[in-house]
């Protein structure tokens, strides 16, 4: 059971069971929905952009435990960032959850509590739920209105 | 069934489930430290040794191209592959060995019909039945000739416990039904569909009648003849085959009128610039040199099904199914999706508050192989309500102990997210 604690963190268990940020959001000015094609997983996220700054962001959707504290996680983390951070953040976030161990290992120290994600990468198949919020948000941003894993 | 059949199956001693789980060598191994409990063969199924062993004879000892050379593995492999041929007929329940077109599988079975008498005979503002069981393949393919054609997909609805709703089936047959489609088996759910019933109904309407048999043939003793159906689309490798060999079965006049799908060698009798003659059925739908040694191999596959006996199995099969279903039904939060009263090899279900994802890697983790998602039947899940469900489906070599893991396993993952 080591290996699967690894990519099952108490802190991703806990925010798959109470996920925050779990809400729509009526003041939201960019929203994007996300689709997993695969496994039918669903996140919507609404973001309140302010000049630079997000000033708020939140989501809803159906997801596996990895996907719903990814995202729930991800919010937490955005709020108050610069749309340069945010993007940067993404990167970092993929690299954590799809690099190889070296760039891993600097996008680990820089993503914070993100980091617990970084068992993700053991799991091959596993990989498109994390990064489902993510690509979404990352849409939102763009001004797209759709984003899938595929 | 054919006597031969029958007269085998009596020879045999009671089905011991421990013998055939020893011919499946995949078995003999431990995933993440655990015996591999496999239940994922409505995906596909594992290969017994008869089949290894086929393939690798033709490729030790005979293999060659076929239909084509006079030199002596040309005929051992031609006649090892037109010997396939047979089996699969008498598998089926066929008539005749030309009814039986060789392809890649059901899919591309279905994609056959599709594309030749669908094309040739459904036009604009005509109508294809199928249900809403239907595995993606037996959907994309209509609808692609539809739009084509400008004809229209009609869907029959299936009720809570995952049947098809046969007045509603009747109601939407019409003089405009040029083709009905319907699984015999859901991959989905596991329901057995009343093809015969099926088909006397699509038949009155004067419609042709496609099964689509992908999950059925491992389960169910199948007679194209006693069903009635034009065509039944048949894969391998979920009867214990190699994967991309199978078969569409046609009825000899349907197949003779129809025109050719792909153009190639083998399809032709003959070629010049000006105009090319097809070959007779059913090498006139077998363009290319195929899959000889899974074509082979399959053969072999049917030969070890009817050894170890078609009716053994399913009645092995039906105690697992009933085992299961008392094993998983006890345990608090699970509920079962598809309790159709006729059902064969499947128990799907969804757990509360936990996503398939995370069941299936859990269970992973216990060395347990099931499939969890949309099982290519979106309409189904979303004729529940639901994304996806677990699925762990049944095969001859699975134990009363292999669901005893998996409930065991069910409540290690209820345990960790609960």
């Amino acid at each position: 059971m080591s290996d699967l604690r690894e990519l099952y963190q108490e802190v991703i268990l806990d925010h798959s069971k109470h996920p925050h940020n779990f809400r729509e959001m009526a003041e939201a000015n960019r929203r994007a929905d996300g689709h997993n094609p695969l496994c039918g997983d669903r996140a919507t996220v609404f973001l309140r952009v302010e000049g630079d700054v997000v000033r708020d962001v939140s989501f809803k959707g159906s997801g596996c435990s990895i996907s719903t504290a990814s995202a729930s996680m991800m919010t937490d983390a955005l709020r108050g960032r610069t749309l340069a951070e945010a993007e940067a953040l993404f990167a970092r976030f993929h690299d954590l959850v799809t690099a190889d161990p070296s760039r891993a290992a600097t996008a680990s120290a820089e993503l914070g509590k993100l980091a617990v994600f970084a068992g993700v990468h053991e799991f091959p198949v596993r990989v498109k739920c994390a990064s489902l919020p993510w690509h979404t948000m990352k849409a939102a941003l763009a001004g797209g209105e759709k984003a899938t894993t595929e | 069934m054919s006597t031969s059949r029958d007269a085998t199956r009596a020879a045999l001693a009671p089905f011991d489930v421990e013998a055939v789980r020893r011919e499946f060598p995949i078995l003999r191994q431990t995933v993440h430290g655990k015996p591999l409990v496999y239940l994922d063969s409505a995906a596909s199924a594992q290969k017994p040794q008869a089949v290894i062993d086929a393939e690798r004879e033709v490729c030790e000892v005979y293999y060659s191209n076929i239909h084509r050379g006079v030199h002596r593995l040309s005929v051992l492999a031609t006649e090892a592959y037109e010997k396939a041929r047979a089996k699969v007929r008498r598998f089926l329940g066929a008539a005749e060995s030309r009814e039986i077109v060789l392809l890649r599988g059901a899919t591309e079975a279905l994609n056959l019909v599709a594309q030749t008498w669908g094309r040739r005979h459904v036009g604009a503002g005509d109508e294809v039945l199928i249900t809403g069981l239907e595995h993606h393949s037996n959907i994309v393919p209509w609808q692609m000739l539809c739009e084509e054609k400008g004809a229209s997909l009609r869907v029959a609805p299936i009720d809570d416990a995952g049947e098809v709703d046969l007045r509603a089936f009747e109601r939407l047959l019409s003089p405009r039904t040029r083709l009905v489609s319907v699984s015999h088996v859901s991959n989905a759910l596991g329901t057995i569909d009343p093809v015969k019933r099926m088909c006397d109904l699509a038949h009155a309407a004067g419609a042709v009648v496609v099964i689509d048999g992908a999950q059925a043939a491992p389960h169910l003793a199948v007679d194209v003849r006693e069903i009635g159906c034009d065509f039944y689309a048949f894969s391998g490798h979920k009867v214990y085959g190699p994967s991309g060999a199978g078969a569409l079965y046609g009825r000899a006049a349907l197949l003779e009128a129809m025109p050719p799908w792909q153009g190639g060698g083998d399809m032709i009798s003959s070629v010049t610039f000006e105009k090319t003659t097809w070959n007779e059925i059913p090498y006139k739908f077998e363009a290319g040199t195929p899959n000889i040694t899974g074509g082979i191999a399959l053969g072999a596959a049917l030969d070890w099904v009817e050894k170890v006996g078609l009716d053994a199995i399913a009645a092995h099969e039906d105690d697992l199914l009933r085992h299961g279903t008392a094993l998983l039904s006890g345990i608090p939060g699970l509920r079962l999706v598809g309790t159709a009263r006729e059902k064969a090899g499947v128990l799907s279900f969804v757990l509360d508050g936990i996503h398939p994802h995370d069941v299936g890697t859990v269970l992973d983790y216990e060395g347990i192989a099931v499939r969890t998602g949309h099982h290519c039947a979106q309409p189904v899940m979303d004729r529940f309500g639901i994304p996806a469900t677990t699925r762990a489906s049944l095969a001859c070599f699975n134990t009363r102990g292999d669901l005893e893991t998996l409930a065991r396993g069910i409540r290690k993952v209820q345990e960790m997210f609960g």
